[in-house]
């Protein structure tokens, strides 16, 4: 196992490399730059301000200075939040990004596994088209919608039990309270569960069906431990080969959601690091956003392969 | 070239006589996705939304762009909760914006915009991935396998990431939005379009055009792509929804159809801000675009249905 994970990672260096250089380029032959907005300087200041960012370099030799700054692990000072570095910002917000999506993930795959198995076990029934139909619609009705509406009915309308109205944290993030993080998480899972769920399913019907569950019955197992020790570890390979895809999914809807819930995480930067130009924190949310999804693609394909015993590490 | 005897013609007259019908995979598809009646009301739904999107405009009373400040944000004659600030009387059926724009025509034009999105990038993304994807699977070796792994390396990019930048950079050029999106989405249409290649290129037929002198190119064009479409047919009608999505979730963030000009994406934005004193500025957008994935979804899944050879 190690020489393969040894040789993906290796292998993930040219890929970082191509989204470094991709990123770097499209943003610096854009027209306007990250001090366009601003009142108007006197030519001198403006001078000055663009050489202490390197803008006056051409930009082969802007991408060479970023380039060897990155090697030594220092993104830059980002050009709008004055005073503050990239890694600054991003070590603020990655911490609160990663807190939610891990909890998103992991609601999703609990939820759509325990969904999926369901359906399939009561194949064509009510229950089953039941769950199958919430999944359509978890997957048809994008997160922009879901988080405002989700927000209006909990935030804002308030749920009423007994005499008594609760109410959920429509934003904000409150250093990552419980209740701030129902409506957010819910939202960026949703969709994931459903998506989930859809595969469990499919691949559980056709499982059950398969002649080594019927050996399993056969032998006169419980009904509990056919499910859980021989059908669902079958069952489960689509979801795993489904993490990577899910991972880029989350990531997509995370800037959605921080932006919609106020949430001080790196989605949130990018968003407005993107619309203010401010080229080096976009660079930085990119290389860091990248880095996890190649190294998360790589957990995958190693956990199906602990899942799959067909499966050996070429 | 043909066998003594069986001619064409000949074909036909005993076709004719025995009284069958030829039938192709088309026919024989389209037969299975009339018989799916989620399929077939999807079509149905769809063509409406697409008829009345087309045609409505150039006789509603209102304009789209036409501001209207005694009218702000008001609800439909109908609206059930009379708790809302105002009316707005006439043909607003489905009350207006917060500026006081018939919400009704505007959603018709978010309809416009994301259709025609959803058809142009589809376009886009189908033109390059059928190519790239026949080119790599047809020709093989090593331009096969240096092509390919240049798509695994694109699949493991955040690519929306990609999109927002482009959107950035170009100053949210509509035109540039369309191919952006559909430069992204190529990826899923070319693996599988190789992988239905490499299957088709062992067939004799091939094999018989290349014997009588049929080029690289040509033989693609000619013989594997006409052969490829099934499977293709269907990840068109998924794709779509999927450019739709990113459209909106574009327009959304204020990155992609810019005012007056509307699509769904910002009229759910739009809708997101007014939503506790004017909800129907957030459901009637929120419903258009939800029932047309809906049916794109369903036509995408009942063509698969009908187009698998395994149900056979």
């Amino acid at each position: 196992m190690w020489p393969y994970a040894t040789r993906r990672v290796l292998g993930a260096i040219p890929t970082l490399f191509i989204i470094v250089a991709l990123t770097f380029f499209m943003m610096h032959i854009a027209p306007g730059g990250p001090f366009d907005a601003q009142r108007h300087l006197p030519p001198e200041i403006e001078h000055n301000i663009r050489a202490a960012y390197n803008l006056d370099k051409p930009v082969w030799e802007q991408f060479a200075i970023y380039f060897g700054r990155l090697l030594h692990g220092d993104l830059g000072p980002s050009f709008k939040n004055h005073d503050f570095t990239v890694s600054q910002l991003i070590e603020v917000g990655l911490p609160v990004s990663a807190r939610l999506g891990i909890s998103a993930i992991l609601l999703a795959i609990v939820l759509g596994i325990t969904l999926g198995t369901v359906a399939a076990l009561n194949q064509n029934k009510a229950t089953d088209y039941g769950v199958m139909g919430l999944a359509m619609i978890g997957i048809t009705i994008p997160t922009f919608v879901t988080a405002p509406v989700l927000a209006l009915v909990f935030g804002i309308y308030g749920l009423h039990f007994f005499g008594h109205d609760f109410f959920l944290p429509a934003g904000g993030w409150n250093g990552g309270a419980l209740a701030n993080m129902i409506l957010p998480v819910t939202v960026l899972a949703l969709p994931q569960v459903a998506i989930i769920a859809r595969l469990v399913r499919g691949s559980m019907v056709e499982v059950l069906r398969s002649n080594y569950v019927r050996t399993a019955r056969a032998k006169g197992l419980p009904n509990h431990i056919v499910i859980f020790r021989h059908a669902l570890r079958a069952a489960l390979l689509p979801v795993v080969s489904y993490l990577g895809p899910a991972i880029a999914g989350l990531l997509t809807g995370s800037l959605i959601v921080e932006t919609i819930f106020g949430i001080p995480g790196i989605g949130r930067y990018f968003v407005e690091g993107a619309i203010n130009r401010d080229y080096t924190l976009v660079m930085g949310v990119v290389i860091v956003y990248a880095a996890f999804v190649i190294l998360l693609n790589l957990v995958a394909d190693i956990l199906y392969a602990l899942l799959d015993p067909r499966v050996r590490f070429a | 070239m043909s066998a003594p005897g069986i001619t064409a013609r000949n074909t036909e007259t005993i076709e004719r006589a025995l009284d069958v019908e030829g039938r192709s995979l088309w026919t024989d598809a389209r037969r299975r996705l009339v018989k799916n009646k989620a399929a077939l009301a999807s079509i149905v739904v769809l063509s409406l939304v697409a008829l009345v999107a087309v045609f409505v405009p150039f006789v509603w009373p209102y304009d789209y762009a036409t501001l209207d400040y005694g009218n702000i944000a008001c609800a439909p004659n109908w609206w059930p909760d009379h708790d809302v600030a105002c009316y707005a009387g006439g043909l607003h059926i489905f009350g207006t914006d917060q500026n006081g724009r018939d919400l009704f025509i505007r959603v018709l034009y978010g309809a416009r915009i994301s259709l025609s999105v959803g058809v142009v990038a589809t376009l886009v993304s189908l033109l390059i991935g059928v190519t790239y994807g026949a080119v790599a699977g047809f020709v093989g070796g090593r331009v096969d396998e240096l092509m390919m792994r240049l798509v695994d390396v694109l699949y493991s990019l955040p690519f929306i990431f990609f999109v927002i930048i482009l959107m950035v950079v170009f100053n949210q050029n509509f035109f540039l939005l369309f191919v952006a999106i559909g430069a992204v989405e190529w990826l899923t249409m070319a693996r599988i379009v190789r992988g239905q290649t490499l299957s088709i290129k062992q067939k004799e037929f091939i094999e018989a055009a290349r014997a009588a002198g049929v080029g690289t190119f040509a033989n693609i064009r000619r013989h594997v792509i006409p052969n490829v479409l099934g499977p293709v047919v269907v990840y068109v009608t998924l794709t779509i929804p999927t450019v739709i999505l990113a459209e909106s979730f574009l327009s959304f963030l204020g990155l992609g159809i810019q005012d007056p000009l509307t699509s769904w994406g910002v009229l759910i934005a739009d809708g997101k801000d007014h939503m506790e004193t004017a909800p129907w500025m957030l459901i009637f957008p929120a419903l258009f675009m939800a029932v047309t994935l809906f049916c794109f979804n369903f036509i995408g899944d009942g063509l698969r249905d009908a187009l698998d050879p395994k149900d056979r």
